[in-house]
């Protein structure tokens, strides 16, 4: 890939020639190699050195458009801008998106740069060696159907013809194991765990391990749970993706499109309980992936969404800022109609509640470890989801695996109805959070 | 000759291949044989190469305005390399024979392999005559015909001014269109060499209605391959009329009580109950990961003796369409279940070697950052005997699920799909509406609980996500009755 100065230079020379005075670039070219094994052999490597930007174009009468190309030599930059030229005369006349007032900003926290990669060889050897542990944790344990190690390198920048010129770049590995029970006579069981670091060395592999082990075992003693009503314990990682579901509660854009549970004048209003906070935090030291500015070159940061049960502030982009008056957040994606969403969330709780709960005592709670197919049980309009779950019915720290079951509800009465924030966060792939206790859902079971 | 049993390694960086860019024709031949070779000389069992330009656009009218159009160009190429078991992956975004020839090494290094020593002859590899798809049945000619970008926009506008005439309680009115065309070129070291373009598109609206405490959202999707025309015979008033009409039934219904029903699954979408609890099941994939509860089942019952699926590749302009996989093998008919007897898995190249069975034109990607891997086409559950009365009035209590939405299968072949639309039965006859609906269970299980189906098959587009990443499939299905399924509500 041509390096951020040629793609400038190159862009500038394309738009001039073609009569193009405003324009600006996001771009990212990702390297990236990963492996999977299967019963102590490789399985597949794949490799890939990819790039793509997208380039966006006002003309004259400052309508703009849009091009995406994964062809950023200087004739494919000529194509995408001639492209997004021409689609410029059909792109909005109201609320057209312009640059982002932060875009020469200056960041101040930058992502650390890039770590070697490790060899293949090194890869596979690592990853042979999980499967191995993971299949000798357990006679039950018969394989590792889904896995990956994976390294991979990312470059970012952004620019404008304003003078705009961002660039960053960092490093990321990864491990997933997901591993698979058979017994005579029982259903087949299952359960996973992933890991993230800046590098292969820091990556916890051990823990990954483990936590798959333990809560495949876990899962090898199932019993189907009767249908009801029951208090409702979410781990960090199922209430993370159940606030996923429904994050246009905090999209700007979604709210001005009416496809929001919130609306402009919720600000202020306390929609959870008090117990909860939450922010998105791209720059929270835990987040390995962190980005310092978004496809609008706006910086990221901190922004406080619910404190104390209460709404504070909606994510912006450019666009959505200047119709709220007020500043972008560093959440917006590039593009024909700019869209907006969360970086990295950080649950957490400040309040004192009213009793201190725990799994070890307390008396037939849910514990939901995993929920299941939200893009089909989420509601996200609605406010409504019923979804599949992986998880234990817990009766004074005894936990019996639940064989088949869904739970379901609506988003925000669950806000209003936790009880109890755990005070011990834990990272996620979307964020960090604690366990999240709710006063009762329906479970349907048998 | 460019390609000769006398060329030497040391010769390839002198070669000068000047290949169509614009295109893949027979002038890509050369360059491309050239690469097989050298892979195999140094010593790989097989090469791939995989080639694929593509120019999409979508466009996104929202109430009265379009507010997004969005064109996007891509080339890219990936090369896969076998070694015994083992294989590997590269994808580059360089279509030059100097890019694709660093994405080979790339790949022959990471499985151990030397290239070959400088005066090492480059094995000759005959490719076939190229198959040209494209060509043949004159799909050059479709991109140009497709709808300009004033055109996109007067549909959907036209659409969401029928939503709005249709539809009462209206939040927000949404019209939404994708046009996909891709040009694919494979060569392979056992002499595949053919060409493809592929024509998808996708209209369809997004509903939702509020009237201050319900709230109703609802989508309709129609789906092409092959007709440059389509978008200009999209019958937007009817769609506006079915959306309208469903939202105005779901605001108001009420959450469904969970518990075990017999379900009565409508036709068209209600297909994506046989893609997920055994479709998926079917692929060569879950055989290698051992995934699938049928992977010994060849030849067994495995489903209702009422039940006959099929999985194809020639639907006249169904969405998941096509002519050739991505491995270049042409798309068959392959009867998956006859009278409930399992009869054939969906094979792609690597998945037919790894167990067994048969290739069955089912390699498929959603681009060149994948491998290909077996996937479904057009996936649908044949018609059967019945009347759809006959499956009501066998049915005291149960739910009548209308519209489908999506769902997933498991490791464990647990699936589950959630319920867009749905209606209480009581004495063979609809009652009620209902809301907030998923159904769940095991595919070993519910296929045998299919046991009526009935005369009115119909296909609907789908969008299919695994482990190659997100294809264009379409479901399908008569109206079906399951005995009894595991329904989550509140």
């Amino acid at each position: 890939m041509p390096n951020i100065n040629e793609i400038a230079n190159s862009a500038k020379d394309n738009a001039e020639k073609l009569g193009i005075k405003k324009f600006d670039i996001y771009g990212s070219t990702v390297d990236d190699t990963s492996v999977q094994v299967d019963q102590g052999e490789p399985k597949q490597v794949k490799a890939s050195n990819r790039s793509g930007v997208t380039v966006r174009v006002w003309n004259e009468d400052n309508t703009m458009g849009v091009t995406s190309t994964t062809d950023v030599d200087p004739k494919g930059l000529e194509l995408a801008l001639k492209t997004a030229s021409e689609a410029s005369f059909f792109g909005v006349k109201e609320n057209v998106p312009d640059f982002s007032p932060e875009a020469t900003a200056p960041i101040a926290n930058k992502p650390q740069d890039k770590t070697p990669q490790a060899p293949v060889a090194e890869l596979i050897e690592r990853l042979l060696v999980a499967e191995k542990e993971l299949l000798a944790a357990h006679p039950a344990i018969k394989g590792v159907p889904y896995n990956g190690l994976s390294q991979r390198d990312i470059d970012r920048f952004y620019l404008n013809s304003d003078g705009a010129v961002r660039t960053e770049s960092h490093s990321l590995a990864s491990v997933y194991l997901y591993s698979k029970t058979e017994e005579e006579g029982k259903k087949p069981r299952s359960a996973g765990a992933f890991r993230i670091n800046h590098s292969l060395n820091n990556l916890d592999i051990n823990g990954c391990i483990k936590e798959t082990a333990d809560k495949t075992i876990s899962h090898l003693n199932y019993e189907k749970i009767k249908t009801g009503k029951y208090r409702v314990v979410f781990s960090p990682e199922a209430f993370l993706s159940l606030l996923g579901g429904f994050s246009n509660l905090f999209n700007a854009q979604s709210i001005l499109d009416n496809q929001s549970l919130s609306t402009a004048d919720d600000l202020g209003k306390e929609i959870a309980s008090p117990l909860l906070s939450v922010f998105d935090d791209a720059l929270h030291p835990a987040n390995v992936g962190a980005e310092s500015f978004d496809g609008e070159g706006t910086p990221t940061r901190q922004v406080s969404l619910i404190e104390n049960g209460v709404l504070k502030s909606f994510l912006h982009s450019a666009g959505t800022a200047k119709r709220f008056n007020t500043q972008p957040t560093g959440n917006a994606s590039i593009g024909a109609k700019v869209s907006v969403s969360p970086n990295f969330y950080h649950v957490f709780s400040t309040a004192n509640p009213e009793e201190e709960l725990s799994l070890e005592t307390a008396e037939n709670v849910i514990f939901i470890d995993d929920l299941q197919a939200l893009h089909a049980g989420v509601k996200a309009l609605q406010g409504s989801f019923s979804l599949p779950f992986d998880g234990w019915l817990v009766n004074k720290g005894v936990r019996t695996s639940i064989e088949s079951a869904t739970v379901a509800g609506d988003f925000l009465e669950v806000l209003k109805s936790i009880i109890y924030v755990e005070k011990e966060p834990e990272l996620t792939p979307g964020g960090v959070c604690p366990k999240i206790w709710v006063n009762e859902l329906s479970i349907t079971g048998e | 000759m460019l390609t000769s049993t006398l060329l030497l390694s040391n010769q390839l960086p002198t070669l000068q291949y000047s290949s169509t860019p614009e295109r893949f024709d027979e002038t890509w031949e050369a360059p491309l044989a050239t690469l097989l070779g050298l892979g195999r000389a140094a010593g790989a069992d097989f090469i791939e190469l995989f080639l694929e330009r593509r120019n999409y656009i979508s466009c996104l009218a929202e109430d009265d305005s379009i507010t997004s159009i969005s064109p996007s160009l891509s080339t890219g190429a990936g090369v896969r390399v076998f070694r015994g078991k083992a294989d590997c992956y590269v994808s580059t975004n360089d279509l030059s024979f100097s890019g694709l020839k660093a994405a080979l090494e790339k790949g022959l290094s990471i499985l151990g392999l030397q290239l070959p020593t400088p005066k090492a002859f480059i094995p000759e590899i005959n490719l076939e005559l190229l198959r040209d798809y494209a060509t043949k049945r004159g799909k050059d000619a479709w991109l140009p015909v497709c709808s300009s970008i004033r055109e996109m926009g007067e549909v959907l506008l036209d659409g969401t001014a029928n939503l709005k005439q249709k539809a009462s309680h209206v939040q927000s009115r949404r019209a939404t269109y994708f046009r996909d065309w891709q040009e694919v070129l494979i060569a392979a070291s056992d002499g595949t060499f053919a060409r493809d373009i592929r024509l998808t598109q996708s209209v369809g609206f997004n509903l939702l209605c509020a009237d201050g405490v319900n709230r109703a959202s609802i989508g309709e999707r129609a789906g092409n391959t092959s007709d440059a025309n389509f978008l200009r015979t999209w019958d937007s008033q009817q769609a506006a009329e079915k959306i309208a009409e469903s939202a105005g039934k779901m605001l108001y219904a009420d959450y469904v009580e969970s518990g075990t029903y017999p379900i009565i699954m409508a036709n068209h979408f209600g297909g994506v109950i046989f893609h997920e609890a055994c479709g998926h099941l079917l692929e060569t994939t879950q055989i290698e990961r051992n995934t699938t509860p049928f992977a010994d089942k060849k030849g067994e019952k495995i489903a209702h003796e009422s039940l006959t699926a099929w999985d194809e590749g020639r639907s006249e302009n169904a969405f998941g369409t096509i002519d050739m996989d991505d491995e270049g093998m042409p798309a068959q008919r392959t009867l998956l279940i006859e009278k409930g007897v399992l009869k054939n898995f969906l094979a792609d190249r690597t998945g037919s070697a790894r167990t067994g069975h048969p290739r069955t034109g089912s390699g498929r990607r959603q681009n060149y950052t994948f491998a290909a891997a077996s996937r479904m086409r057009n996936t649908y559950i044949d018609s059967g005997e019945y009347s759809i009365d006959d499956l009501f009035t066998s049915v005291d209590k149960g739910i009548y699920c209308k519209k489908m939405g999506g769902g997933s299968v498991g490791a464990t072949g647990q699936f589950n799909f959630s319920v867009d639309e749905a209606y209480l039965i009581e004495n063979g006859k609809i009652t009620k509406p209902l809301k907030g609906a998923i159904l769940i269970g095991e595919a070993k299980e519910i296929m045998n609980k299919i046991s009526m189906c009935s005369q009115d098959l119909e296909i609907a587009p789908g969008f299919c996500g695994s482990v190659s990443g997100s294809i264009y499939t379409t479901v399908g299905q008569p109206h079906i009755k399951v005995d009894s399924i595991t329904v989550g509500g509140r």
